[in-house]
């Protein structure tokens, strides 16, 4: 009920309570909320690592599942994601402390002649937001700034984004080129954006198309866990 | 009276033109490098362009200057050529148009920025007003009829680039790209955008649709738009099908005969400037040129018969949530 939600007050909560009630909050983008949510749960005792999992990431997975379902759009998705941002600045230096985790590294840009980069930065959030490490590598990324991020970043996923039928065939110049230096087996390569379909992304030599940034989320986890399966075999 | 308003009154359905894009590819334009460099470069086949566009039977040509804002051409440092790359655009189209010794409206397009506002993003309501009056004033200097506000998505964009051509004083129009489940990537749907271009105070001259994901999604959207755009005369400009990777060649699946039936259906919707955005060559819009001259409007379009004649919709909507009906509960709801 509207009058029951008036005045919350995030300490009088129990924990439960207060995840699900961050959980909420998170889908309507509040951002001073959740930061307080997160400061409190810390003070509780709860470790930065449960508080990323349980809390801000499952409750981004609705968004995330919100938007794949056409139920949410852009705007909605960059206020959660900005909220998420929020609360993960304030947990990183502690998930680095405790030695956290980590779901895998990706590099991602939107390529060369192409400034669109909503699609690319709501992926970047939301993979950070599944416990990703995101290296950004902006608009407007040739194939030398792709391969020289990769070389020091040493990714597992590397993310292309592109809105233009103009500039989608970029992709393949960038996938050509880590064939030519004998990296693209290194790399789990992930490609967006509107004009794109599955058969362009298969065409192009990419591992994956990814419809949206829930999508590409899914698909990265999915691919990362089968790699590291293949590796300890 | 402006023309493309002139010409509404005369004829029941003007021809828009095809794809500029993907069209300038084929004629040799690579990857990255800025289409409206070629205004200067290879004004030849620019025109070259236009002019099958005119053999094709084309009412309105729209001009080379879609990225022609500050913020686009910043990208390949044209950014403090704004103008002149507009002026030439509108300039090439009116040279090709006067040639035909038929009536054709110049319509200058005028791209979204690429940027967020406020908010969510680094632009703000005045220098967007600011970017497109400024795109805008050259379009009109080089001899645009009307200023053709495209593919757009955010509500306040339009705004924006609505109020820059008032300021101008400049006629507009202004469609959207409806590519993420029946709306919008801002998640404007087609009858609230329809709603709002209604109640301004300045309409633009007409409205509608363009681009997107597909003929099917297209012409379902204008079964929202349409009855909510009052007067308003309606633009549907739908790409030719999806696109399809060959090597490293985009081709779209539509051909010619589809767009035929596209154009149709547009026809039935409600639409009265037809033509095609990405992947549509001079062969689709003859298709369409024929439809748009013998077609009789046929009632109760359905969505049934709509991807009955052009396939399934790429992006449908989803019917169940809708935007206000997410899974979670609302602090504020």
């Amino acid at each position: 009920m509207a009058d029951d939600d008036e005045n919350i007050i995030l300490s009088e909560l129990d924990d439960s309570e207060l995840s699900e009630q961050m959980q909420d909050d998170l889908y309507d983008g509040l951002k001073d909320e959740i930061c307080e949510g997160v400061n409190i749960l810390l003070a509780r005792g709860w470790e930065p690592y449960a508080i990323l999992t349980e809390v801000l990431v499952s409750g981004m997975k609705v968004v995330g599942d919100d938007f794949r379902d056409g139920i949410l759009f852009v705007p909605e998705v960059l206020l959660a994601a900005n909220a998420m941002k929020a609360g993960m600045a304030i947990l990183r230096p502690l998930l680095v402390e405790t030695g956290a985790p980590k779901a895998g590294k990706m590099v991602v840009g939107t390529v060369k002649g192409d400034i669109h980069d909503i699609g690319k930065n709501l992926v970047g959030m939301m993979m950070e937001g599944a416990g990703f490490e995101v290296i950004d590598l902006g608009i407007n990324t040739d194939a030398d700034e792709f391969l020289a991020a990769i070389d020091e970043h040493k990714p597992d996923i590397l993310g292309m984004s592109a809105l233009l039928t103009t500039t989608m065939t970029y992709m393949k110049v960038v996938i050509e080129t880590l064939k030519e230096k004998g990296i693209r087996e290194d790399l789990i390569v992930l490609v967006g954006g509107a004009p794109l379909n599955e058969e362009f992304g298969a065409a192009i030599g990419a591992d994956a198309y990814c419809k949206d940034a829930a999508i590409a989320v899914d698909t990265a986890k999915k691919l990362v866990a089968e790699r590291k399966r293949l590796n300890h075999v | 009276m402006n023309k493309l308003q002139s010409m509404l009154e005369t004829r029941h359905f003007l021809l828009a033109d095809g794809a500029t894009g993907t069209n300038l590819f084929d004629m040799g334009l690579v990857s990255g490098q800025a289409p409206e460099m070629w205004n200067f470069e290879h004004p030849e086949r620019i025109q070259a362009l236009h002019q099958s566009f005119v053999d094709a039977g084309s009412d309105l040509l729209v001009t080379n200057s879609f990225g022609g804002s500050a913020r686009r051409l910043h990208l390949h440092n044209l950014h403090d050529r704004v103008r002149e790359v507009n002026a030439r655009a509108a300039e090439l189209a009116c040279e090709v148009a006067a040639k035909s010794g038929r009536d054709i409206v110049i319509a200058g397009s005028v791209g979204p920025t690429g940027d967020l506002f406020e908010p969510l993003g680094p632009l703000t309501y005045a220098q967007a007003v600011e970017v497109f009056a400024e795109q805008i004033e050259g379009l009109k200097q080089g001899g645009a009829d009307v200023a053709w506000i495209e593919t757009m998505s955010a509500p306040e964009e339009i705004s924006a680039a609505l109020e820059a051509a008032y300021e101008v004083g400049l006629p507009s129009t202004a469609t959207v790209s409806f590519d993420t489940a029946g709306r919008s990537m801002m998640g404007l749907a087609p009858g609230d955008f329809a709603k709002q271009m209604v109640e301004r105070e300045h309409k633009p001259v007409a409205i509608g649709s363009n681009c997107g994901v597909g003929a099917s999604d297209l012409v379902y959207a204008l079964l929202d738009l349409v009855p909510n755009a009052g007067d308003l005369p309606v633009i549907a400009k739908a790409n030719a099908g999806i696109p399809h990777v060959h090597g490293d060649h985009v081709e779209y699946s539509g051909t010619p005969d589809l767009m035929e039936e596209y154009a149709k259906l547009a026809i039935d919707a409600g639409a009265r400037i037809i033509g095609g955005c990405c992947g549509n060559r001079p062969e689709h819009v003859a298709r369409m040129r024929k439809a748009l001259d013998s077609h009789k409007r046929e009632a109760g379009l359905s969505l049934e018969k709509i991807t009955e004649t052009l396939g399934p919709l790429v992006s449908p909507p989803n019917l169940s949530g809708g935007r206000d009906g997410g899974r979670r509960r609302r602090r504020n709801a």
